[in-house]
């Protein structure tokens, strides 16, 4: 099987607003897929054509070996859909938003039953089913909505910020959810600005900003070409990045500043904290860590990602 | 692919005229969903909206019936208005669902947003409402049309076409209100729509009093309103029999709601998918 999505030179537009500027994307089947970027990157405007909601204003994509111009509604059949936020029928109880859902993909009524029930354990719901949707509780309402986009069976999901505004153990709970479905075979394709999220789900990745592709890899890839492996930390330091670069002389010049923070690049052999308490710059305190994929898209954009 | 030179682009109007690309299995899926939730809650739903034309007509008929002293059209008054009656129960079927029901859905709950990421388009969807606020017309106007019939106000055998003739009206008047529902920015205009639109036209198209009694711009402009064929077409259907006079009032309200019927369905597109 080919590529599940293929794009060239997709564009959307809204009036002047480019919010998607010519972007190529080639998706594997079988992987789980990132979409890295921060508010208004235009990740959620990409899903949109992705899953037939929105024309493209421009380009080709070819979406499961079909055109997104094409026959939609069969398309769509086949591709299972996590919108953001909430977007459950609220006039509809737990168990009957899963038959709905069943039923506007064509399967008849006792069908969309059977699934019903068997999504219903999926997400850890069986109990609930009979509760209104605004009595469960975000991580609920969002198995609820992985749930939904799964009742058709479909051979690609796409999730767009699957996490956002969840609690710490309501997220594990959808990462597993997710990485089940994966185990299974499906296609995923999730949008995020979360980096660890990313790092945890994605086979491989794209960052995106201001509408264009800016970065494609794997996480360790990303990692591994954009940013040295390490980076040490210094917080609350009285001093700017510019005298910081002058104490650490020509090793310093891989330095940043983000918010209250120093950032300094090395591959490890600069002892950083020994040079700035010798030049007696008080600190707060220093971290050494390994780089990541927030890193990364600092690095590249200048900016952070969850701003 | 490139956009379109702007010289060739269709007028934004004119286009809203085209006869919609529909799924009728799919908008049957829309109406599944809402027959699941009237199941549920038929009682709650129905009667605040049912009531009212049955208290006009006690009000009206029974009330003010004993000051007008003279027949219309040789029947007691409340005879001749509960037709007209009938008409405006089944419009209010459809005009609240296409109306409030809808734009709730749209605004607040995203349900479309949502339908429109299975194979239903947001034509079949706009197309599934209309199905609905059809039902609902259906059920209301036959549920008055049945009370008529049971405390005998009705004249002729002909009004056994009257359950598939009022919900023409429930659909004419349905689609306006849909048209307006997806042009409408906040849900607070709707007051406009009910004072300026069907108050009006429920006061002054013939439910009450022959609209010849009226000043000929008036007439005019009574002509103009799908309430007042759906009064007349229930009117020579419940009470004079006159089925020639019937058809030309369905004929009207059909030509309208062909005509209207493209707009609707391909405004929701408009208003769903950008």
């Amino acid at each position: 099987m080919g590529a599940v999505v293929l794009a060239r030179g997709l564009v959307k537009r809204y009036g002047d607003l480019t919010a998607v500027d010519h972007i190529d994307l080639d998706i594997p089947p079988g992987i789980t897929f990132g979409v890295l970027g921060p508010n208004g990157a235009g990740k959620t405007t990409t899903m949109k054509m992705i899953t037939c909601v929105s024309p493209p204003t421009e380009g080709t994509l070819e979406v499961l070996g079909a055109d997104v111009r094409g026959d939609r509604r069969s398309l769509k059949r086949r591709i299972g859909v996590v919108p953001q936020g909430m977007t459950l029928d609220m006039d509809l109880n737990v168990r009957e938003n899963l038959v709905a859902q069943g039923m506007y993909h064509g399967l008849g009524r006792r069908l969309a039953g059977e699934r019903a029930d068997e999504y219903l354990e999926f997400a850890a719901l069986t109990d609930r089913a009979d509760a209104t949707t605004d009595e469960l509780s975000g991580g609920m309402q969002r198995r609820l909505l992985v749930a939904r986009a799964l009742v058709s069976d479909p051979e690609l999901v796409v999730l767009d910020e699957p996490t956002t505004g969840l609690d710490p153990q309501a997220r594990h709970h959808v990462w597993e959810r997710l990485r089940s479905l994966k185990r299974a075979g499906k296609t995923l394709i999730l949008t995020t600005h979360y980096m660890d999220e990313a790092a945890r789900l994605c086979d491989q990745l794209v960052v995106v900003d201001k509408g264009r592709i800016i970065a494609a890899g794997t996480p360790d890839e990303l990692v591994a070409a954009h940013v040295p492996p390490q980076v040490v930390e210094l917080i609350g330091a009285a001093m700017t990045v510019d005298e910081l670069k002058s104490v650490l002389g020509s090793k310093g010049a891989d330095a940043e500043e983000v918010g209250d923070r120093l950032l300094v690049y090395t591959d490890g052999s600069l002892d950083v904290e020994r040079r700035v308490r010798k030049a007696g710059v008080g600190v707060d305190r220093v971290l050494l860590r390994e780089s990541t994929l927030e890193d990364v898209f600092l690095r590249l954009t200048g900016h952070s990602l969850t701003e | 692919m490139t956009a379109e030179p702007t010289t060739t682009r269709p007028n934004r109007v004119l286009e809203l005229f085209r006869w919609p690309d529909v799924s009728y299995r799919n908008a049957l899926r829309m109406w599944s969903r809402n027959t699941t939730l009237f199941r549920k809650g038929w009682k709650r739903f129905v009667l605040p909206n049912f009531l009212e034309p049955i208290l006009y007509l006690l009000s009206f008929g029974f009330g003010l019936g004993l000051y007008v002293g003279s027949q219309i059209l040789g029947v007691e008054y409340v005879d001749f208005i509960a037709p007209g009656l009938a008409a405006t129960s089944a419009m209010y079927g459809a005009v609240f669902e296409l109306t409030y029901n809808v734009y709730v859905k749209l605004q607040f709950g995203h349900v479309y947003d949502a339908v429109i990421t299975t194979p239903l388009e947001a034509e079949d969807a706009a197309a599934g409402e209309i199905l609905w606020g059809l039902t609902r017309s259906f059920l209301y106007g036959s549920a008055f049309v049945l009370v008529m019939v049971a405390l005998g106000h009705t004249h002729s055998w002909t009004t056994v076409f009257a359950f598939v003739a009022l919900p023409l009206v429930g659909l004419a008047v349905g689609l306006v209100a849909l048209i307006y529902t997806c042009l409408v920015p906040v849900i607070d205009l709707f007051t406009y729509f009910f004072n300026l639109f069907i108050i009006p036209m429920f006061l002054f198209s013939g439910v009450f009093f022959p609209i010849d009694s009226l000043p000929v711009w008036a007439q005019t402009a009574a002509w103009f309103t799908p309430l007042h064929h759906g009064v007349e077409l229930s009117r020579s259907l419940i009470l004079t029999g006159d089925l020639v006079a019937a058809l030309g009032h369905a004929g009207w309200l059909l030509t309208f709601c062909l005509v209207l019927y493209p707009v609707a369905v391909n405004l929701m597109r408009r208003r769903l998918v950008v």
